[in-house]
């Protein structure tokens, strides 16, 4: 008897449960043409920003995809990852290090406030100074007065000349500063942020294609509702009438309600589906390379890496590894095997740059090469590679150290930390005392980017301390070059060196892996993986 | 029974001081700086991460960390994330929805738990029993994301019966299948504790005295069997509750539930020692409470069960 009870208490809720899942999706039916809804709604994937919306003070995923909606830098990035101008008139400049930056006329914010060259130098200025402390400072490094050690709080490299003009002018020279300035850390404040900046990250204003739909609209751990801002007329001019922000704690629930109907765009796909998701959804999921950069770091500072030793030791290393089987087996192509040491989707990428057979797998010519290095000193102890075990690392370390257990015939494993802060503290204390993993995500769209903060000598994150005089030059020489063409000329040859010296072992570029419901059309996937938001069009 | 009350409250003082010093210790203890860990892949300056370390008192030895973060505690002040979000505004977002699918779970385990016991127990040795035993046995040997992840594929993507996630708000309606996967996990060990119990009250005296003074089974069965069998399985639902709502971090993540184990897990791995701290210490509380409301209903269930002064 209680039995049955039970069931139809179950029948019951099941029966709510649809009935509210319907209510759910039935949503406002206006406009039915075909080509989709100006004024529909599109849902996408996210997770809780890590820090308020401070644009100086975000430096992750969830909360940059955010204020890339509400806010507009000075340029944008197409889907090429090409710059194109959004509030900038114009930027020029002569010889690379003084740049005259120009704002359109009679921009606004979405209070209504305007944006002048005060709303770009005041942010600006906030982002840098050191007591404010915030995650993105180091962007302004290279701005005249820039410093780490004393708090500078106007910068004398910025000069308001007038409501749409300013100058910046540069320690030295850097011709890639222009493609920098699409990336969050520059965007632009308005006056009254500065009222209250902690009340502002809550309700931030912006001045983007986007903005947050009333008080509140930021609804923690749950999800951001943004709308269409009407004051917005630069060229990302949203084709829908809204942005629902959904976070989500787990890859594996954003591609639940994808296939439930719940959400219709993503940029993540689990690992559990990365296999079968290509057929399941078809031309309705993309699979393309990202400006993620991943090896691991040998420090120069190990026994038996450094100097014609560690040369011939690094070049064996990474001839004994199969990087192809590798990415197609472990990461089912969510990875491709690389081929330089920044990205396929950034301008002056080449396959063809001198020295980077030694990233072609030859498990012959690697166990010559190691012989070589065993006659200048013989090999000891166990190779290893440190990685934090909470980030999904161990299958690829385990592979990498196989190969080289078989390929080198040497012992090798992997060194897990069992968290990220963990691992990442070990190597900016230089205490770890094995190779360890490396990435980089680009913060903008060129090849400097992949190479200056990485590799230049005492570099912000030169974590395996790699220093190579001639390689510093080329970058500078580089840098120097107002001609985008002439400085990535000098920026392959920089690389060169690298395959020379090898100071991190390439592995493989990650990809983004995406999908959208029926729904929406016009999805591309931008060069930092997110998808174009304001182009997407949505039937209903 | 008032001056019992005050006793057991008086009780938590200590155990809110202990454990708030404990877990504040343990997360001192990671390896780790949480500051590094906030710049991802890139190495932040040193002077912005000693900045940053002096704004969240990290800087400072271990004990001061601690009293000062007590001092705020007993000045009503929870402290802030790295969000910049007060930890109150995140313990009041999330409690009620972890709460709520606590509250469910238990619902479903008395429910269903209690339920399926009873039968079982009265029909020692039956088909019915046989069977409860088998699909109990299946339900606790299947790990709990298993069965989360296999229950949202199949009612909700397949069937579309449910959402696959919860939505904004946390609604009752789409919390039910969260609740009911949560709840296989103790829903074993609810039926063979019910059913072991009605087994060995059947046995009793009081119970052959009912019977021969000649009352209807009806009435045998849920006013002397059933409430004295209830004592140890409302004693194992009160820890369960507790349970519940510190482990619901698989069922959350699953069903994206905005809820406390997602907030807890993702402090931990962050490094929050406040929001960490504050989140435990509300669970302990609760744990007391509900102890304690248990240890009271035990009157109830059992008049012979009497609280002294």
């Amino acid at each position: 008897m209680k039995i049955k009870r039970i069931g139809v208490v179950a029948i019951a809720l099941a029966a709510a449960g649809a009935l509210t899942l319907s209510g759910c999706t039935s949503g406002d039916t206006g406009a039915t043409d075909e080509s989709g809804s100006s004024t529909a709604i599109i849902t996408t994937n996210g997770s809780e920003p890590q820090n308020p919306l401070i644009p100086t003070n975000t430096n992750e995923v969830g909360g940059g995809k955010i204020l890339d909606s509400i806010f507009a830098g000075l340029i944008f990035y197409d889907a090429d990852g090409a710059p194109v101008n959004d509030m900038a008139e114009s930027i020029e400049t002569e010889d690379a290090q003084h740049y005259t930056i120009k704002i359109k006329a009679d921009q606004t914010f979405s209070n209504g406030e305007p944006v002048t060259a005060n709303s770009f130098v005041d942010a600006w200025n906030y982002g840098a100074a050191l007591d404010n402390a915030q995650l993105s400072s180091y962007f302004f490094e290279s701005i005249e007065g820039f410093s780490y050690d004393v708090n500078v709080p106007e910068l004398p490299g910025l000069v308001v000349v007038d409501d749409l003009t300013f100058e910046v002018t540069l320690s030295q020279p850097e011709s890639d500063f222009p493609l920098r300035l699409g990336y969050s850390a520059f965007f632009p404040l308005p006056e009254s942020a500065w009222e209250d900046l902690e009340a502002f990250g809550e309700n931030p204003i912006g001045n983007g294609p986007y903005m947050l739909d009333g008080e509140g609209a930021w609804k923690h751990n749950e999800k951001i509702d943004l709308v269409v801002n009407p004051d917005y007329q630069g060229p990302r001019q949203p084709a829908n009438g809204g942005l629902d922000i959904i976070f989500y704690a787990t890859q594996d629930a954003s591609y639940a309600d994808l296939q439930g109907g719940n959400v219709d765009v993503v940029d993540q796909i689990p690992p559990s589906a990365l296999g079968t998701y290509e057929d399941e959804f078809g031309d309705r999921s993309v699979n393309q390379a990202a400006a993620i950069f991943q090896s691991f770091t040998i420090p120069a500072r190990l026994p038996h890496f450094s100097g014609e030793e560690g040369e011939l030791r690094r070049a064996a290393i990474s001839k004994a590894i199969n990087r192809e089987e590798i990415t197609d087996v472990i990461f089912e192509g969510a990875a491709t095997a690389t081929h330089d040491f920044t990205s396929p989707v950034i301008d002056g990428y080449s396959e063809e740059i001198p020295g980077s057979d030694v990233l072609d797998f030859d498990a012959d010519a690697a166990k010559d090469l190691w012989a070589q290095a065993d006659a200048i000193a013989p090999w000891t102890g166990t190779f290893q590679i440190g990685y934090n075990a909470d980030g999904g690392h161990q299958a690829w370390v385990d592979a990498v150290a196989n190969q080289l257990k078989n390929n080198l015939g040497i012992e090798a494993s992997g060194n897990p930390f069992p968290t990220f802060a963990e691992f990442r503290t070990s190597v900016t204390d230089r205490a770890i005392q094995t190779p360890f993993r490396s990435g980089w995500q680009a913060d903008y769209p060129a090849l400097f980017n992949f190479l200056g903060p990485i590799y230049g000598t005492g570099a912000g994150s030169n974590d395996g301390d790699y220093s190579n005089p001639e390689f510093d030059t080329l970058l500078t020489e580089g840098l120097a070059e107002t001609e985008i063409d002439a400085a990535n000329e000098k920026f392959q040859q920089a690389q060169e060196i690298l395959f020379k010296d090898l100071p991190a072992i390439p592995l493989w570029y990650r990809t983004v892996n995406g999908a959208w419901s029926e729904q929406v059309e016009n999805v591309q996937y931008g060069w930092n993986s997110v998808p174009l938001y304001y182009q997407i069009t949505k039937s209903e | 029974m008032a001056g019992y009350i005050v006793r057991r409250l008086l009780q938590v003082i200590p155990v809110l001081l202990g454990t708030t010093f404990l877990i504040y210790f343990m997360v001192f203890a990671m390896p780790g700086d949480p500051v590094v860990g906030l710049f991802g892949d890139k190495t932040p300056p040193p002077a912005v991460v000693e900045e940053l370390r002096a704004r969240y008192n990290l800087d400072k030895p271990f004990i001061v960390q601690y009293l000062l973060f007590l001092g705020n505690i007993l000045r009503g002040d929870l402290g802030v994330s790295f969000s910049g979000q007060p930890v109150a505004d995140i313990l009041a977002q999330t409690f009620p929805v972890t709460l709520r699918l606590a509250m469910l779970s238990v619902f479903f385990l008395m429910v269903a738990g209690i339920s399926v016991g009873l039968v079982s127990g009265l029909r020692k040795g039956g088909i019915f029993d046989a069977s409860a035993l088998v699909v109990s046995l299946m339900l606790i040997s299947v790990p709990i994301f298993v069965v989360g992840f296999v229950a949202q594929y199949v009612f909700a993507i397949q069937l579309g019966w449910f959402r696959p996630t919860v939505g904004f708000g946390a609604p009752w309606s789409e919390l039910v299948l969260p609740a009911l996967v949560l709840a296989t996990g103790s829903f074993a060990q609810i039926v063979r504790l019910t059913r072991s119990s009605v087994i060995e009250t059947e046995g009793q005296d009081f119970v052959r005295t009912a019977a021969s003074k000649g009352l209807s089974r009806r009435r045998i069965v849920p006013v002397h069997i059933l409430r004295n069998s209830l004592i140890p399985v409302v004693t194992y639902l009160a820890v369960d509750f507790g349970v519940l709502m510190v482990g619901a971090v698989i069922t959350e993540g699953i069903f994206n539930v905005p809820g406390v184990g997602r907030t807890v897990y993702q402090a931990i791995i962050r490094g929050e020692n406040p929001t960490v701290v504050a989140f435990v210490t509300i669970m302990v509380l609760i744990y007391l409470v509900v102890n304690l409301l248990i240890d009271l209903f035990y009157a109830v269930l059992d008049p012979r069960i009497r609280y002294a002064k």
